[in-house]
């Protein structure tokens, strides 16, 4: 059972749409589950051949719960190719210091590859010494994640897994091990959704998160006998109750742990909303635009600019993303809240960008979410521009690290070269984790924002 | 060309495109001058899923100049039936 999202602590199947023999491939939805907060299309996580599905429709279960075996194509190297790229995403190296000094506007940093080099599955090219040394503590290498160059497999890689901590040869990412480490999670209770079952980061903020505390968490993690808490159903709740506490247990979470700093600009929209206009009047009705589309495809190449907002807090340091899935707060009909993510949001075009926007409220709305879109945002945007109100300060969701607020466009008196008119403007926020940047890059971050929307044509 | 509009016609053409948009809304209790992004809460994709079907239900292409005209059931009845 994924975590769905950082509020989630069980799910019930709802459907399963494979059965045993099926060979499903990485992203495919393989099974509805259905959360306190509106069931999810769940995709898989690797590719290969479902074996069991060990969790029957109906059935409620903690997440970390797993749900079905897949052989993966790697456990069948014999018969099959090795699989596409499937492995956990590469360790990221730390966040690039801030400098203090205030600089001119920094180049923007060597982009990530978009893709997370495969891990290395099959027959890793490691060094001899390296074999040598998987050899003697019995460590099969195509089971490692390979750090090195190219997804080959380093001594270091072999060392972690040999490592004391790792008793019962618990596969794991280096990462998900070093944030265990840190929040104290146990790995061999923590069921991994990677590659083979390896035990991924997410897998143990999964832990983590949905308890608040590690001892929760390990109670939790302890299986039938350490008590649990009542589920949403048990409690009588109904969907709405459930995604109101779901929400206020996140909410409540974010502002006891996160040091927020909140910063604000009003940017000058007259450019965008001028080519807004001229565009909409030479397209089809539904394919217009709305400023919303051009706010958002702003955030994401700003937040790729200023990239210590991109990512997660784990324990006590930043972790960046590798790519930009932007968090959109979808209000739902009849109450409550969900922040599903626009994936890759930053290499959209705008009207692709909007199409996917449209595509992701009417499926939020209908309560179909797919997995990935849960779990995946690096970063939030709210706007409550519809509702009038001029500005936003919000909560970070987290373990993300901030949270853009955009609030109604209006027109006001504008002071330009000594002269007044009226322009359409729109207060930008930001909300920032304090812990993880300080305000000077919270400032670069509106700054950058400000000047993308000044030429709205090269979005 | 799309053919004369009535207001019977172009109420049941609103209606329609709200309770597509919003199925929960409770239709029978708007008011003719209510404000309808307020009362039935539609926000821009919304109000823009909204446009698009009454475009398409009057043959009429409604151009972003025309939302203003919108606000309402009754400015909506009048904008659609008024030729």
């Amino acid at each position: 059972m994924p975590s769905l999202g950082a509020d989630m602590d069980a799910g019930t199947i709802s459907e399963w749409l494979v059965k045993p023999g099926d060979t499903v491939s990485r992203g495919d939805v393989i099974a509805v589950v259905d959360t306190d907060k509106a069931a999810v299309e769940v995709e898989s996580f690797d590719s290969g051949v479902v074996d069991e599905l060990l969790v029957g429709p109906g059935e409620r279960v903690p997440v970390g719960t797993v749900l079905a075996t897949i052989s993966t194509a790697a456990e069948q190297a014999s018969e099959y190719p090795p699989p596409t790229p499937t492995g956990p995403p590469a360790p990221q190296q730390p966040a690039p210091p801030e400098s203090p000094p205030p600089s001119p506007e920094p180049a923007a940093p060597p982009r990530r590859p978009p893709e997370p080099p495969p891990a290395a599955r099959t027959v890793p090219v490691a060094s001899p010494l390296v074999r040598k040394r998987a050899a003697e503590a019995g460590i099969d290498l195509a089971s490692v994640h390979g750090t090195g160059p190219g997804g080959v497999v380093t001594r270091e890689d072999v060392e972690r897994l040999v490592s004391p901590r790792a008793t019962g040869r618990v596969r794991a990412s280096p990462y998900a091990r070093r944030i265990a480490g840190e929040l104290g999670v146990d790995l061999s209770r923590v069921t991994g959704t990677g590659s083979g079952g390896a035990i991924r980061a997410l897998d143990v903020h999964a832990v983590t998160e949905r308890a608040g505390t590690v001892e929760a968490a390990r109670a939790e993690e302890g299986g039938g006998t350490a008590p649990r808490e009542a589920t949403g159903e048990e409690r009588g709740e109904t969907r709405q109750e459930g995604l109101r506490r779901a929400t206020a247990d996140l909410m409540a979470r974010s502002k006891r742990e996160v040091p927020h700093y909140y910063l604000s600009t009003t940017i000058d929209l007259s450019r965008a909303m001028t080519w807004l206009r001229e565009r909409n009047r030479e397209v089809p009705v539904e394919e217009r635009l709305v400023p919303a589309a051009l706010l958002l495809k702003a955030s994401a190449l700003a937040v790729r600019r200023v990239p210590q907002l991109n990512g997660f807090w784990c324990g006590d340091h930043f972790e960046p993303a590798p790519a930009v899935h932007l968090g959109v707060a979808i209000s739902l009909r009849g109450g409550g809240l969900m922040a599903p993510a626009l994936r890759d949001a930053d290499g959209l075009d705008v009207p692709e960008l909007m199409k996917r926007l449209r595509d992701l409220v009417a499926r939020v709305r209908a309560g179909r979410t797919r997995s990935s879109e849960m779990t995946d945002s690096t970063i939030t945007v709210t706007n409550l521009g519809d509702q009038g109100v001029e500005t936003v300060f919000g909560v970070i969701y987290p373990p993300q690290v901030a949270l853009v607020g955009f609030g109604r466009v209006v027109e006001r008196p504008w002071a330009v070269g000594g002269l007044l008119g009226v322009r359409p403007v729109v207060t930008a926020t930001l909300s920032a984790d304090h812990r993880a940047t300080d305000g000077y890059t919270g400032a670069r971050f509106l700054g950058t924002l400000d000047r993308l929307l000044q030429a709205p044509e090269v979005l | 060309m799309p053919t004369t509009i009535t207001p019977e016609q172009a109420t049941a053409m609103v209606r329609e495109a709200l309770s597509a948009i919003a199925p929960d809304a409770d239709l029978d209790g708007l008011a003719p001058d209510d404000d309808l992004r307020g009362a039935v809460e539609l926000d821009s994709l919304d109000f823009l899923s909204f446009v698009e079907k009454l475009s398409q239900r009057s043959g009429r292409r409604i151009e972003e100049d025309d939302y203003e005209e919108l606000r309402s059931l009754s400015s909506c009845v009048a904008f659609l039936s008024h030729r």
